[in-house]
């Protein structure tokens, strides 16, 4: 079909709106990125640093590559020393000071540990609960509904909850982590939906072959439903690698903070030892505190951008099926 | 409760079902007992913000003092200025961002270069998943008084500009910042409904001689009103939470007249152990937000005939 003038303008003119919202987007990674990959000198040089080190230095070593040179009385730079130049802004001293750093390497291991620990934990109960919620014949389903929809419009508050993790001594402990977050309504019943539309012929069959209710919901209702399980384990996983606020609360150990919370001191109250021990080597390739704030960002982010891939085919699947009405 | 349809009529059949249900139930109990405890209890908890609260004495020992938190806290400046500042910073995202994400997402349905349709996309939704930890430490080198922002605004031949410490700026930082983190989420969303659109419907309205932007009009727009509805639903449910990740990580003193919210307000009042009025700013939230998603959930069932509402 042929396009007339108006639309043909209108897909120049989308087409210019979306690669500036597409940089708009990406220039504060590209800048933090740059930021960490950069020398001290180069990291406090005011400019956009788009790219790590000092950019105008490849353009020139670019031009001298391209250009003749018709001046030989002039003092000659070849596009190697540019370059060389160019390398010397770049320096990895932030990183390997950020991953040396006792403190980032704990909180490393402890959110790896929360995030495995705490999707297993949540996938297991959720479908321990979503099974019996999607069989019409269970006594009393909509009591137990209706005391899980409740949980999503109410709550008790940050201090009351407070109060209830410092009785029950989960402060200073890993299962703060774990606990409280267990379950959310919203995944539960998105399981529970996912349950109900298996044809109940199937379990039907594995009852009259003797099978348990536990052996129906392990072995023909997860399996079936292994698009639905990814997608709250993406979602619990995500949540889990972000969390800091119950860090930041409950727990004062240094053993068992978490990324975020390490990032926190960094980047936010910016006043650490880490930071310090930066500023401490004053040669021309040592880190700014920009540095390493910049390189830790960089590193929380990293595992984000590998389930990245996964994210967009699942979540949105996610969120087709998460209606909540019955 | 009866037990009902077994497949094997006849024979101990009721003591059959009954061992069924007995094992639905059993599986029902760890979350029960989770929901119970760690929802239920602080809901019972809430009864402290009408008690003269000492951690001493618990939450059963303390004397009741009637309404006295709540009183206090109406007659003093926090509470009051940081309801204010909740409800335009709520009312200043939906104003501002709530179609954001629907303009997106028509602009990305029109764009015929699947690659670039995705790559955008995806770059979009992105910064929806980092936590504001790390959003906020972005924010806070990029906005800093020499950072490439103000570098840019001073080699326009203006003065920097105090993002985050002037309160007006703060406002416009936290709205604009919100909407760059979750506009290409949002626009995923809208995205999954228009592709449930049937082509049939565009293939008609092009044969009776409709342009795109008719067909946009009439076609596309309202089959993301579903969507809107509920989004907005929601939104104003949540009109007493203003984002707490995200001003906690890029606030400071110098801008707490137009930025303290509820959330940061009550985890002061729990840092300086002010547990009971605390918790009366708290029940305060907790109630005005469910009566807000009641109503208007209510209102999106009656106007729709029970079709746009969430329950």
């Amino acid at each position: 079909m042929p396009r007339s003038r108006g639309e043909k303008l209108f897909g120049l003119v989308n087409g210019v709106l979306l690669t500036v919202l597409a940089v708009v987007t990406a220039y504060p990674f590209l800048y933090t990125v740059s930021i960490s990959l950069s020398s001290a000198a180069e990291a406090e040089r005011s400019g956009f640093h788009i790219v790590p080190g000092n950019s105008s230095l490849l353009w020139e070593a670019f031009r001298e590559t391209f250009s003749e040179n018709d001046d030989p009385n002039e003092p000659h730079r070849t596009a190697c020393d540019y370059l060389t130049e160019y390398g010397d802004g770049l320096s990895l001293v932030s990183y390997r000071k950020v991953l040396s750093d006792p403190d980032i390497r704990t909180g490393y291991l402890n959110s790896i540990g929360r995030t495995v620990l705490g999707t297993l934990a949540t996938l297991f109960m959720t479908c321990l609960i979503a099974y019996p919620l999607s069989r019409r014949c269970m006594p009393w389903r909509r009591s137990v509904m209706w005391l899980l929809l409740f949980t999503m419009i109410f709550s008790g508050g940050l201090i009351p909850t407070y109060i209830l993790i410092s009785r029950i001594g989960l402060i200073d402990r890993f299962m703060v982590y774990i606990l409280p977050g267990l379950l959310s309504g919203f995944s539960v019943i998105v399981v529970k939906n996912f349950f109900q539309a298996v044809p109940e012929s199937l379990g039907e069959a594995a009852r009259m072959d003797g099978a348990s209710e536990w052996a129906i919901l392990w072995r023909i209702y997860v399996p079936l439903s292994k698009p639905v399980l990814a997608t709250v384990a993406l979602w619990t996983a995500v949540a889990h690698w972000n969390a800091w606020f119950d860090a930041m609360l409950y727990v004062h150990d240094r053993k068992l903070q978490v990324l975020q919370s390490v990032l926190r001191r960094i980047v936010i109250e910016g006043n650490t030892e880490l930071v310090e021990k930066g500023l401490v080597q004053a040669d021309q390739f040592a880190s700014t505190p920009e540095t390493i704030k910049a390189a830790t960002v960089v590193i929380t982010i990293l595992p984000i951008l590998l389930v990245c891939p996964f994210v967009q085919r699942f979540f949105v699947k996610g969120i087709m099926l998460g209606s909540v009405k019955e | 409760m009866k037990p009902r349809d077994s497949a094997i009529p006849a024979r101990p059949a009721s003591r059959r079902v009954w061992a069924r249900h007995r094992s639905l139930l059993f599986m029902c109990v760890p979350a029960i007992a989770y929901f119970v405890i760690f929802h239920y209890i602080p809901m019972y908890g809430l009864v402290i913000a009408f008690k003269d609260f000492r951690v001493s004495e618990g939450v059963m020992g303390s004397d009741w003092n009637g309404l006295e938190n709540f009183r206090r806290l109406f007659t003093g400046p926090s509470f009051l200025q940081a309801l204010r500042n909740t409800v335009v910073i709520s009312f200043l995202r939906l104003i501002v961002g709530f179609f954001a994400p629907v303009v997106l997402a028509l602009l990305l349905n029109e764009m015929r270069i699947a690659w670039f349709r995705r790559g955008v996309q995806t770059l979009t939704y992105l910064p929806y998943f980092f936590s504001w930890v790390i959003l906020g430490g972005i924010f806070r080198m990029l906005l800093a008084s020499d950072g490439p922002i103000n570098v840019l605004i001073v080699s326009l031949g203006m003065e920097p500009i105090p993002f985050l410490t002037h309160p007006g700026w703060f406002i416009l930082v936290i709205i604009i910042s919100g909407i760059w983190q979750s506009v290409g989420w949002g626009a995923v969303i809208y995205l999954a409904a228009l592709s449930s659109i049937p082509q049939h419907l565009y293939e008609a309205a092009t044969v009776d001689g409709a342009g795109r932007w008719k067909q946009t009009l009439h076609i596309t727009l309202p089959a993301l009103v579903p969507t809107m509805a509920v989004l907005f639903i929601l939104s104003l449910g949540h009109v007493l939470n203003a984002g707490f990740d995200q001003i906690y990580n890029l606030y400071g003193p110098a801008v707490f007249s137009t930025s303290d919210i509820l959330d940061t307000y009550m985890l002061r009042q729990l840092q300086a152990m002010d547990f009971a009025e605390g918790t009366a700013t708290g029940l305060f939230k907790s109630v005005i937000g469910m009566v807000l998603i009641v109503a208007v959930n209510t209102m999106a069932n009656r106007m729709s005939d029970g079709e746009h509402g969430l329950f």
